[in-house]
């Protein structure tokens, strides 16, 4: 187990520092100078040099590069060039909005797929199994957007049941909170659950072919109780590895979604940031991004020690 | 009254007629054997009576466990059946048990299911029975898991889930044929020990007809979904009525006529000193990793046209030792040398070295790619001659020689390899080898995974192929009596030695190591089985 544990740890951290050298030389080879973009077209050049000092865009790279990582590790992500407010502030803020948003839609699409796909498997070619199939057809074709459209039209729009957008603040109350994530969280989640409904039907299916299985029917179990004692946990393992990469979607690929229902998530933080070269926030959000999709697959690394006990030995 | 008797079971999928009406009768206390090559319907007939068909196939006729009709029951009543009255026992201990489950609550949950106990009683009851199949709690903790375990060890722990109720019936289909000789001997010794004991019936599928010969009471032999021949064993054996019987009897004693002259010359292969170490991930954290010695100094040589055998056990380090001839891994010591050219240390062997050898292995549906013409199959290793490979005309002349030097046609070339049957499949896998002419062809369990009469068919092509072209053959197997049949010397390999090497007549005849004598005691020897019967 130290050893399997010890490899994931190792992985981490290099998958992090490859991902902090990209993104930084990324942005380095980018066009487009944030001096410039402040200042606007009629700067003069001495003005210009004086606010990239300040800024920090002078120095050697690799100074630079050291610089930010540093920084990064003490919580101190730098200036936003445009708010003039430091970055992990602005970042703190949309956290509030997208880390909730992310377990919101995750949850749903656990509370959608888990029952679906159980039910697809366990009565094989049934109306059942086809229309499960034939739903989450669907849900993987349609995009998410379109959902929301949808969602604010019937339930903002006629029914007058939730907000068609915007976000009041935790401090007005959690279910304030909450009821402006429903929409979105709805329209995140139907995707993913028709996916991992998918992916949960064809695991189960390829686990009931087993040995296993076979010999637990010929112990005297019935087929419900073959499917949850046995099919079910063996079937986990490809399930959570869509868990994971779908966590990180959650968090990240939200962006859309946060700009239909004018969310002020990390995603919109990003789009904003993009168009106003504000990079030095575009880079710390991306970085804090990636972090989180290589910690939650470090996690889902980690959840694999808890049902399989193969790896336990390792 | 029989314990079991099964009358005119018939069932067919689609239009296909898979038993054609099976009549058989078990009683308590004995063991019925049943013999049949793949396709017969001996394993159909077993999961008829468990009720564990595919979907959508549904038999006819009648099966009667202590004069029950089980045949019209209910998923539901056959679930208090299963597992109760009868056990079953499968073929595959690798995979029969749940991997995430440890042994002791996979017994239990046998007896749970059955209803009536607590879960500490059931799983003292686990512990009881593991015990009595020979896997006692001090040695193996309740809380193992299967992958902790050897093949023989987790097929004890399946027989301990089919006997925990006490079943009045037992099916084990083909238990042992996944097992090592000497294992198979452990668990066939159980099997007749728990009969004997628990007075259970026992129905014993096997296509191993010496395996039957020293175990079963009663034998039925199957062929094509029919009983043709039943009764006592000995019987059965001694009169062999059924034209089948006898095929089937004289298949599996066959040895194939030989010439046993060589041609001389320099020795195809020469193997010296050869050590083969693997690295093992350290056992604590930043620990140094350690070694695994494979193959352990092994030296011996195949001369021109000589049958050379590699007996041993799973683990002994015979596929190990395969894969360095081939130069498909590097060794860490030693030398091998095809033809008198010795591998190269890093490079491993030169395309003209490779070209001199080639291999069969055992699996003839899964060694071809499904997607390509028999004659691109069989050209794969005109790779290995580069700009010399044959084009045109000369290719399919070298095409048609070599399906035509296994049995197989010309036309046969511009087929798809599912329309082979399995022995058919191997011919075409043997053509592969030898289009490019090598000296030496290893055949890695090469006729293990063919029905008797198939593999009595290949090992006379082999034989008739090394005497007319004089190629060599190393030809490893876990199974004594096709080793016997076929080489003019065996090596017998433990723990990555050769512990024992000489002529194949004297070797069998006149063992040295111990542990020779142990294996070939181990090995089921239908002669012996039917001697000691009469």
């Amino acid at each position: 187990m130290s050893s399997y544990l010890a490899g994931r740890v190792a992985s981490l951290i290099l998958s992090l520092l490859v991902a902090s050298i990209v993104i930084f030389v990324i942005l380095e080879v980018l066009p487009g100078d944030p001096a410039q973009f402040i200042l606007g077209m009629n700067a003069r050049p001495d003005t210009l040099a004086a606010l990239r000092t300040q800024l920090g865009l002078d120095g050697p790279a690799f100074m630079r590069y050291f610089g930010w990582v540093l920084g990064m590790l003490h919580g101190d992500f730098g200036l936003s060039y445009t708010y003039r407010v430091p970055v992990s502030e602005l970042i703190v803020q949309r956290i509030g909005v997208s880390l909730p948003l992310a377990v919101y839609a995750l949850a749903l699409t656990l509370l959608i797929a888990f029952p679906a796909g159980l039910l697809a498997a366990a009565r094989r070619n049934s109306a059942s199994d086809i229309s499960v199939m034939g739903v989450t057809q669907l849900g993987v074709a349609l995009p998410n957007f379109w959902f929301a459209i949808i969602l604010v039209w019937v339930f903002a729009v006629t029914l007058h049941w939730f907000g068609a957008g915007g976000f009041p603040g935790w401090d007005k109350g959690f279910w304030f909170g909450i009821r402006a994530l429903t929409l979105p969280a709805i329209a995140l989640a139907l995707p993913q659950a028709s996916i991992l409904a998918r992916v949960m039907r064809s695991a189960l299916l390829d686990t009931l072919e087993e040995d296993y299985i076979r010999t637990a029917r010929a112990k005297g179990l019935t087929r419900a109780q073959t499917l949850w004692r046995h099919a079910v946990r063996n079937a986990l393992i490809p399930v959570l590895t869509i868990i994971g990469l779908q966590f990180a979607f959650l968090l990240a690929g939200g962006i859309i979604i946060e700009n239909v229902f004018t969310l002020p998530g990390l995603g919109r933080l990003i789009f904003q940031g993009i168009t106003q070269r504000d990079l030095i926030v575009v880079k710390s959000v991306v970085m804090l991004l990636v972090f989180a999709v290589i910690f939650v697959n470090f996690l889902v690394d980690l959840s694999y020690l808890a049902v399989d006990p193969r790896l336990r030995r390792r | 009254m029989s314990l079991l008797r099964v009358s005119d079971l018939r069932l067919g999928i689609g239009e296909t007629p898979i038993l054609k009406g099976i009549d058989l009768s078990v009683d308590a206390g004995r063991i019925l054997g049943v013999i049949g090559e793949s396709g017969s319907g001996k394993s159909m007939t077993a999961l008829s009576i468990m009720h564990l068909l595919p979907t959508g196939t549904r038999p006819t006729g009648s099966i009667r466990l202590d004069g029950q009709e089980l045949l019209d029951k209910h998923d539901r009543d056959m679930c208090t059946i299963r597992g109760k009255d009868i056990g079953m026992v499968f073929q595959e201990p690798m995979t029969a048990l749940d991997p995430l489950k440890t042994i002791g609550a996979q017994v239990a949950e046998t007896i749970l299911v059955h209803g009536g106990t607590s879960q500490r009683a059931a799983l003292a009851e686990a512990d009881r029975v593991l015990g009595r199949v020979g896997l006692p709690a001090d040695l193996f903790p309740r809380d193992r898991y299967p992958h902790e375990l050897s093949g023989g060890q987790r097929q004890r722990v399946v027989i301990a889930m089919a006997i925990a109720m006490g079943p009045k019936l037992l099916i084990a289909d083909e238990p042992t044929t996944a097992l090592d000789v000497t294992t198979q001997a452990t668990i066939l010794d159980l099997l007749r020990r728990l009969v004997d004991e628990d007075g259970m019936g026992l129905i014993f599928i096997t296509h191993d007809l010496a395996v039957v010969a020293g175990l079963a009471d009663d034998i039925a032999v199957m062929r094509q979904g029919e009983v043709v021949e039943s009764g006592p064993t000995g019987k059965v054996f001694r009169t062999l009525a059924h034209p089948y019987s006898r095929a089937l009897f004289e298949a599996s004693s066959h040895v194939p006529v030989r010439d046993p002259s060589l041609p001389g010359g320099e020795p195809v292969l020469v193997v010296d000193q050869l050590v083969r170490d693997y690295r093992i991930p350290p056992r604590r954290l930043f620990g140094p990793a350690g070694t695994f010695r494979a193959v352990d100094s092994i030296s011996f040589r195949i001369e021109r046209g000589e049958n050379v055998g590699l007996v041993g056990e799973s683990g002994s380090g015979k596929s190990t030792l395969a894969r360095a001839i081939m130069a498909l891994e590097p060794a860490q010591g030693g030398s091998i040398a095809i033809d008198g050219e010795a591998h190269d240390a890093k490079e491993g062997a030169s395309l003209a070295t490779r070209r001199k050898l080639q291999v069969v292995f055992q699996d003839p549906y899964g060694s071809f790619d499904p997607r390509q013409r028999v004659d691109t199959l069989v050209t794969e290793p005109f790779h290995l001659l580069g700009r010399e490979a044959p084009q045109g005309d000369e290719r399919k002349r070298r095409i048609a020689t070599a399906l035509e030097n296994v049995g197989l046609t010309a036309a046969d070339a511009e087929k798809y390899i599912h329309e082979f049957s399995g022995g058919q499949r191997q011919r075409i896998a043997i053509a592969r080898a030898l289009i490019i002419e090598p000296s030496l062809i290893i055949l890695d369990e090469a006729v293990s995974a063919l029905d008797v009469s198939i593999r009595a068919q290949i090992l006379d092509l082999l034989a008739e192929l090394s005497d007319r072209l004089g190629i060599s053959y190393l030809f490893i197997s876990h199974d004594l009596s096709v080793v016997r049949s076929i080489t003019d010397r065996v090596l017998v390999m433990k723990n990555g030695k050769i512990v024992e090497q000489g002529p194949t007549d004297e070797v069998f005849r006149n063992p040295q190591h111990p542990y020779t004598r142990e294996l070939i005691a181990a090995t089921p020897n239908l002669e012996r089985a039917l001697a000691t019967r009469a």
